[in-house]
């Protein structure tokens, strides 16, 4: 009933895309829900929905689901991460990256970005699924959408040689390469400090044995050297519990921060990748509209004419979107890599000072012990 | 001689009874093992014949002793005698060996080998007060190829009235380190003295740096082995008879010293060795010791506690180092990836942000490096101190047992001596009797010093604990300092570079 709704009306998302958030993941069982909170743009307050997984899903294959949008397929497409997997595969560890690190805060602020940034786009804020996910108290309909070209590249095996394609437009040709880099330095990047968090995490762990370990020693006795020995086992605990907390802060403060943003960085990339793909999927579909109308007996040439008119014209529709989205993303990729590095930067500093405090306090305290 | 005065110094040779007939100084060729004192006298001239290979052949240390140990798990010779009925042995009375005793410095505590001395010594505050300090440094990689040794610069730095001069230094190499512990621990272990062991030798480490290997790991195995040097050399001198004894004044004084022999059985890994196994041995024996002492129980249990607990920190300290390098590496990479992120990035103001978002970060690699090397150096090699002087501790205590078996022996063989003689009385052959009563009055005196050996033994072990309990306090407690102070400067030196960086990557537009 929900499917035929949504795929006719276009509407007006009723929030404010910017105050969309996922405050919490909870567990039951296996079930993973989301509760996801935004404000009503008539400011009358509120709205509390909670979503699986599946209904993101749901909400993305509605998003690629717009064939009668002009030009849709030149759309960079938010990326949505990838389904949250417990006892993952180390494949599916490494593609989850920092998604998969166990921690919900980063998850949530990954769904939670990629909700914010379909609603603040101009095409597909306007689809009514949109709408529905955000505000519908009951949990959109779970059937199956049917299948779009939208499916991954990774899938289309068989096409994939037509990503090398010359192109006919310089533009875009610089655009392609220049993305291929990118993608994989990104990629790159966003693993290397994923492994640096992950070692943060370790030595944190080590730390917090070390301090344990210091506990065993501490010993209760009348013997004063036994008693001092084991002021200093005690107090020592403290400092590697210490030491353990600033790790751990270490650690957080590059998951949320910048290792999400690099994280982010990359997935757009690949989005990005995706579309130009589909563009210059289009591109080959128009040449070889061309050709045949060229070629075609008298009898199809009409047809033929009618078939390359129409693909001229999406492909045209294409270029103008993606031109735009090209753009935009190389616009917004500045302030979104500049607002990570910030915080990433803000919050790494105060945990720094919280640190010095802290190891300066302990070191007064022993220096001051007889 | 200087030794005239003094009760007859204590029987020093623990690892060898003395057999009916037998030269308490046999030649050297026959059985020079068993003097460890007198190796001193012996080992003057160097080895013309080019550097001595003291790195090999680790194991080969229990030769030195092997055959001492053999003997303490016996059936004591006299035992054997008394079972039959010949003449019972002749216990001569032991002097050590002249060289040792003879002070090279002349002033003060000629009689350095009476307990009662030692005591005076330790009591005597008035003087000098404790103000010395060794630093180790320069290693130096003398020769070439297989045959090649570092040699580090001792430099000495004191006040203090029982040295020559004020600063001075001399050049020595690692087998003269377990030279003079070796002596060390022949000297003073078995009269319940706690010597500081020498660093381990390591085969390994030393052939890297012999051939020539210059990386990483051959500079901090050469900086590792400096910085333990430095601390085997400081905590014996804290110590306030070894301070005193003429072969650390030589070590630290004297330009030439005479090359250590046989320092492959000297190492100190190997005399902890020997002295466990005869403390073994000591163990096998069916009688068991009666402790009247409860201290001395507790104590024992305690540091056998004490070396569990310090070799699990130990591990757990050496596992947070690992990941410390691990982070290092790791930083260092994404440094790399980020450079190259940047390097691609068109536009400038990212592309300077990513660039400078690496740099920062190779800074802070350089800062995690140093935070591994405190962790190492600081903690990793004290606990690493720490194990082995715990088995110097328990060495002591067995020394204890063993001398307090000694006295027990000395005792029963009297009693048999009596019961022997009583029988005596009823022959009629009175140059045996006399003998029996020699030989009674000689075993009486040999009993009365066994009781006063036992008595000092466990006197000294309780001064020695107790100075070793609170050493150990002072030496976590500075360690502790120490690495709290980098610790601290490290987060420091972090907030400079986020503040530094923060404008940065606020200007990105």
């Amino acid at each position: 009933m929900m499917q035929e709704e949504v795929n006719e009306a276009t509407s007006v998302l009723s929030v404010y895309g910017h105050t969309i958030k996922v405050t919490e993941a909870l567990q039951d069982g296996d079930t993973l829900t989301f509760i996801i909170v935004s404000q009503k743009l008539s400011g009358t307050g509120e709205y509390h929905v909670d979503r699986t997984y599946d209904d993101f899903e749901w909400l993305q294959q509605h998003l690629y689901a717009q064939e009668d949008v002009p030009g849709i397929q030149g759309v960079i497409f938010p990326p949505l991460p990838m389904r949250p997997q417990a006892n993952a595969s180390a494949k599916v560890m490494k593609q989850l990256g920092f998604l998969g690190l166990g921690e919900w805060q980063p998850y949530c602020k990954a769904l939670e970005t990629f909700l914010r940034q379909v609603a603040a786009h101009c095409i597909l804020s306007k689809n009514k699924a949109m709408e529905v996910f955000l505000t519908s108290i009951d949990p959109p309909g779970r059937q199956k959408v049917k299948r779009n070209i939208f499916n991954r590249l990774s899938q289309a095996v068989g096409e994939l040689r037509k990503e090398g394609h010359k192109d006919v437009d310089e533009f875009f040709q610089t655009e392609r390469d220049h993305n291929l880099v990118l993608t994989g330095h990104a990629r790159t990047a966003a693993e290397k400090f994923l492994d640096v968090a992950l070692t943060e995490q370790k030595i944190a762990v080590a730390c917090g044995h070390f301090a344990a370990a210091l506990q065993i020693c501490v010993e209760n006795g009348d013997d004063p050297e036994k008693r001092a020995f084991s002021r200093v086992c005690a107090k020592l605990s403290e400092v590697f519990d210490s030491i353990k907390k600033n790790m751990m802060s270490v650690a957080v403060n590059d998951m949320n921060t910048l290792g999400l943003g690099l994280d982010l960085d990359w997935r757009y990339q690949e989005a990005e990748r995706e579309m130009l793909f589909r563009r210059t999927c289009k591109l080959v579909e128009l040449e070889n509209a061309r050709k045949n109308a060229e070629r075609a007996k008298p009898v199809k040439k009409s047809a033929m004419e009618e078939v390359k008119k129409a693909a001229e014209g999406e492909f045209e529709q294409i270029c103008k979107v993606a031109k735009q989205e090209i753009v935009k993303l190389n616009q917004e990729r500045v302030g979104t890599v500049q607002k990570s590095l910030t915080q990433w930067c803000e919050q790494q500093l105060q945990t720094a000072k919280e640190g010095a405090d802290i190891f300066n306090q302990h070191l007064q305290a022993f220096k001051a012990m007889a | 001689m200087a030794d005239t005065a003094r009760d007859p110094p204590p029987d020093r040779t623990d690892f060898h009874e003395v057999e009916d007939g037998e030269d308490l100084f046999p030649e050297p060729s026959a059985a020079p093992e068993s003097q460890p004192a007198s190796l001193s006298a012996v080992d003057i001239s160097t080895n013309s014949n080019g550097p001595k290979q003291d790195s090999f052949f680790d194991d080969d240390n229990e030769d030195l002793f092997a055959e001492a140990t053999e003997e303490v798990s016996l059936d004591s010779p006299e035992r054997d005698v008394l079972l039959s009925d010949g003449p019972s042995p002749a216990i001569t009375p032991i002097t050590p060996p002249t060289s040792v005793i003879t002070p090279r410095i002349g002033h003060q505590h000629d009689d350095m080998f009476t307990h009662s001395s030692f005591d005076e010594i330790e009591e005597e505050e008035g003087g000098d007060s404790f103000d010395i300090n060794i630093s180790v440094s320069d290693p130096e990689k003398i020769g070439d190829g297989m045959n090649a040794y570092m040699a580090y610069k001792v430099t000495t730095k004191t006040s203090m009235s029982l040295f020559k001069q004020r600063d001075f230094s001399v050049k020595r190499r690692f087998s003269d380190f377990l030279g003079l512990h070796g002596k060390l621990a022949s000297k003073y272990l078995h009269i319940g003295y706690i010597v500081p062991p020498a660093p381990e030798k390591s085969i390994v480490g030393m052939t890297k740096v012999k051939v020539g290997k210059e990386d990483q790991s051959s500079n901090e195995f050469v900086e590792k082995r400096r910085s333990a040097l430095e601390r085997y050399l400081m905590r014996t001198v804290k110590h306030p008879i070894l301070l005193k004894d003429p072969d650390v004044l030589q070590f630290l004084e004297s330009t030439e010293l005479p090359r250590a022999v046989n320092t492959q059985a000297l190492s100190s890994a190997g005399i902890l060795r020997m002295v466990n196994k005869a403390a073994d041995a000591v163990n096998k024996m069916t009688i068991k010791m009666n402790e009247s002492d409860a201290w001395f129980e507790e104590k024992q249990q305690h540091f056998e506690n004490l070396d569990v607990q310090l070799k699990k920190l130990h591990a757990s300290v050496e596992s947070l180092v690992c990941h410390r390098k691990e982070l290092s590496v790791n930083t260092a990479q994404f440094a790399k990836s980020a450079a190259m992120l940047g390097n691609s990035e068109d536009h400038t103001a990212l592309s300077r942000a990513l660039s400078q978002l690496a740099e920062v970060e190779e800074k802070i690699d350089q800062l995690h490096q140093d935070q591994a090397n405190a962790d190492l150096y600081l903690f990793s090699e004290l606990l690493g101190d720490y194990v082995r002087l715990i088995s110097a501790v328990k060495g002591v205590f067995d020394q204890r047992m063993k001398t307090w078996q000694k006295w027990q022996d000395s005792q029963m063989l009297l009693q048999k001596k009596r019961e022997a003689e009583a029988k005596l009385q009823f022959t009629n052959k009175p140059d045996k009797l006399q003998q029996a009563k020699d030989e009674i009055k000689e075993l009486e005196g040999k009993v009365q010093q066994g009781e006063r050996d036992f008595e000092q033994i466990s006197k000294t072990i309780r001064r020695e604990v107790s100075r070793f309990e609170k050493e150990r306090v002072k030496d976590f407690k500075m360690i502790i300092v120490k690495y709290l102070e980098s610790l601290v400067q490290t987060q420091q030196q972090l907030i400079k570079y986020w503040e530094a960086f923060l404008p940065e990557a606020k200007a990105i537009s």
